[in-house]
C-alpha cells in the first residue's frame, strides 16, 4: 500500500514502502528516431541504493526523469513505490525528492522563501514548515545565508540549498543527478548527512564519480550508448 | 494531495513577491501604455476623443501592453525550473493555471490604475465614464488573463516565444476586443456616458470569460506534459 501523505513530516520510513521500491522491465525511451534508453530492467528493494553509471548521452538523466514522472516512457513496464508509471504518476508525486541539473530554485527569492514555497506545494505549512526549514538549513549549514537571494549565492551554496529542497518533505525516494556537483569537501560531507545512505530512503544516484558512490551501492546500472543496460 | 487553496496561494504569492522585487513586467507595461497615449495624442493631433475612436485608442493600447506581461508570465518557470517543481508536487496542475491567470489579472488591474487616469487626462473632458468602465475593464481583464495564460504556457518552450504569443493571442481575443470596445464606446460618447447595448456587451464579455476559463481548466494539465 502507498502511504497516505497528509503530513510530509510523518512521511514514510522505508518500512512502509512496498518492496521492491522500483521495478523496471524493458524500459525504452525514444527521442525521435534515437533510443535514449532501450531494454532497461532491474528490481531495487526499498531502502537500497542504485548507482547509475555511463558516458554522456547514455540516458542517465532520462532514466531519472522518467522515474520522477517528469518524462513519459516510450515503452516497457515501470513500477515505482507500487505505482505503475505513467498511469499512476499522480499517486507518486510528493514521495519523490528530485535533485537534477537545475536547482529548481527561484533566483529572486531567498533560500528560505524558496523552501517555504516548496513546503507549501507539498502540504507543509505554519510552524511545522518553519521548523523543518530551519532543520534542513542547519543541516546544510545554510542557516546564516538562508535569507539571501539565490542569485547572490555561489554555485556550491545553491547546490546545498537544492539538497535542502530535495529532502524538505521527507521523500521516500531520492533521485539524485550528480549530487556532489559544485560542492567542496565540506559540502559533500554535509550533503552525505541529508541524502547519503542514512537518509532512510530508497536512492537512485546518477554519477560520473564511481569511486565516490560505488561503496554506497547495492546495485549498479551501467548504461552505454546504443547498448543494452547491464545491472551488476 | 496538497489542498488546492494552499498551492494556489503559494504560487500566486511567489509570483507577486518576485514581481515586486524585480519589477520585470508591470513597469514595462505601464511605460508602453503611457508612451502610446502620448503618440496617439500627437499623432492624431487631438486633445479630446470620444465614442468609437476613444474606445479604440484605449483598448488597442491596453491590449498591446498586456501582451508584454503575457509574454513574460511563464519565463521564470521555464528558466528557473518552476515547471518541474510544480510537476513534482502532489497538486492539481490546474492550480498553476488559476494562480498565473490571477497574477495576470492583478498586473492588468495595476496597469489600468495607472493608464486609465492618464488616458482620461489626455483625451476626456469628463471622468463620469470611469465608474461604469470598471465593470468592462474587470470582465475584459478576466478574458485576457484566461486566454493569455493558456497561450503563454504553450509558447514559453519555443524560441520564438515573443513572436508566437501575439500571433496566436491576437486572433483569439478579437471577440473579446469587439465586446470591450462595444461596451466602452457609449460610455465615452460626446456629451456624457450612454448605456446603449451596454448590458449585452457585458454579457458577451462574461460568456467569453466563462469559455476560456473552462477551456484553461480542461486542457492545462495536458499542456504541462512532456
Amino acid at each position: 500500500m502507498i502511504p497516505t501523505l497528509h503530513n510530509p513530516l510523518q512521511m514514510a520510513s522505508t518500512q512502509e514502502i512496498p518492496s521492491p521500491a522500483i521495478v523496471l522491465a524493458g524500459l525504452r525511451r525514444d527521442f525521435g528516431d534515437r533510443a535514449a534508453l532501450d531494454g532497461v530492467g532491474l528490481e531495487l528493494a526499498a531502502g537500497e541504493t542504485l548507482v547509475v553509471l555511463g558516458p554522456n548521452g547514455a540516458g542517465k538523466t532520462t532514466l531519472l526523469r522518467i522515474l520522477a514522472t517528469l518524462l513519459r516512457p516510450s515503452g516497457g513496464a515501470i513500477s515505482v513505490l507500487g505505482c505503475a508509471l505513467p498511469r499512476e504518476a499522480w499517486k507518486l508525486r510528493g514521495q519523490i525528492g528530485y535533485l537534477g541539473h537545475e536547482p529548481l530554485l527561484y533566483r529572486d527569492l531567498s533560500g528560505r522563501e524558496n523552501l517555504r514555497f516548496h513546503a507549501r506545494l507539498h502540504g507543509l505549512e505554519g510552524a511545522a514548515a518553519e521548523a523543518r526549514i530551519d532543520e534542513v538549513l542547519a543541516a546544510a549549514q545554510m542557516d546564516r545565508r538562508g535569507d539571501d537571494r539565490v542569485v547572490e549565492l555561489s554555485a556550491g551554496m545553491r547546490q546545498r540549498l537544492a539538497i535542502c529542497r530535495c529532502v524538505l518533505h521527507r521523500p521516500a525516494l531520492l533521485l539524485l543527478d550528480e549530487p556532489d556537483s559544485n560542492l567542496d569537501a565540506e559540502g559533500r560531507e554535509l550533503a552525505r548527512g541529508l541524502i547519503g545512505p542514512d537518509a532512510e530512503a530508497t536512492r537512485v544516484v546518477v554519477t560520473h564519480d564511481p569511486d565516490r558512490f560505488l561503496p554506497e551501492a547495492d546495485q549498479v546500472l551501467r548504461l552505454g550508448i546504443g547498448e543494452r543496460a547491464a545491472v551488476a | 494531495m496538497t489542498p488546492s487553496r494552499a498551492a494556489f496561494a503559494a504560487i500566486l504569492g511567489k509570483d507577486l513577491r518576485a514581481e515586486l522585487r524585480t519589477l520585470q513586467s508591470l513597469p514595462a507595461m505601464a511605460i508602453f501604455a503611457v508612451t502610446t497615449f502620448v503618440i496617439f495624442r500627437f499623432g492624431l493631433d487631438r486633445t479630446q476623443l470620444s465614442g468609437d475612436l476613444a474606445s479604440g485608442v484605449l483598448w488597442a493600447t491596453l491590449l498591446f501592453a498586456a501582451v508584454l506581461g503575457i509574454n513574460r508570465l511563464f519565463v521564470t518557470e521555464r528558466e528557473e525550473g518552476g515547471f518541474d517543481a510544480i510537476r513534482l508536487a502532489p497538486i492539481d496542475r490546474s492550480v498553476l493555471f488559476a494562480a498565473k491567470a490571477t497574477a495576470l489579472v492583478i498586473y492588468l488591474l495595476a496597469l489600468e490604475l495607472i493608464a486609465v487616469p492618464i488616458f482620461a487626462l489626455f483625451f476626456l473632458d469628463s471622468v463620469a465614464a470611469l465608474g461604469p468602465l470598471v465593470a468592462v475593464l474587470v470582465l475584459a481583464d478576466l478574458g485576457l488573463a484566461a486566454t493569455g495564460t493558456l497561450i503563454s504556457s504553450m509558447a514559453v518552450n519555443s524560441r520564438a516565444r515573443d513572436l508566437l504569443v501575439p500571433l496566436v493571442l491576437l486572433p483569439l481575443v478579437v471577440p473579446l476586443m469587439i465586446a470591450a470596445t462595444g461596451a466602452t464606446e457609449p460610455l465615452l460618447a460626446a456629451g456624457g456616458p450612454g448605456y446603449e447595448r451596454f448590458g449585452t456587451w457585458l454579457m458577451v464579455l462574461g460568456l467569453y470569460d466563462l469559455i476560456f476559463v473552462l477551456l484553461g481548466y480542461a486542457v492545462f494539465d495536458f499542456l504541462l506534459e512532456d
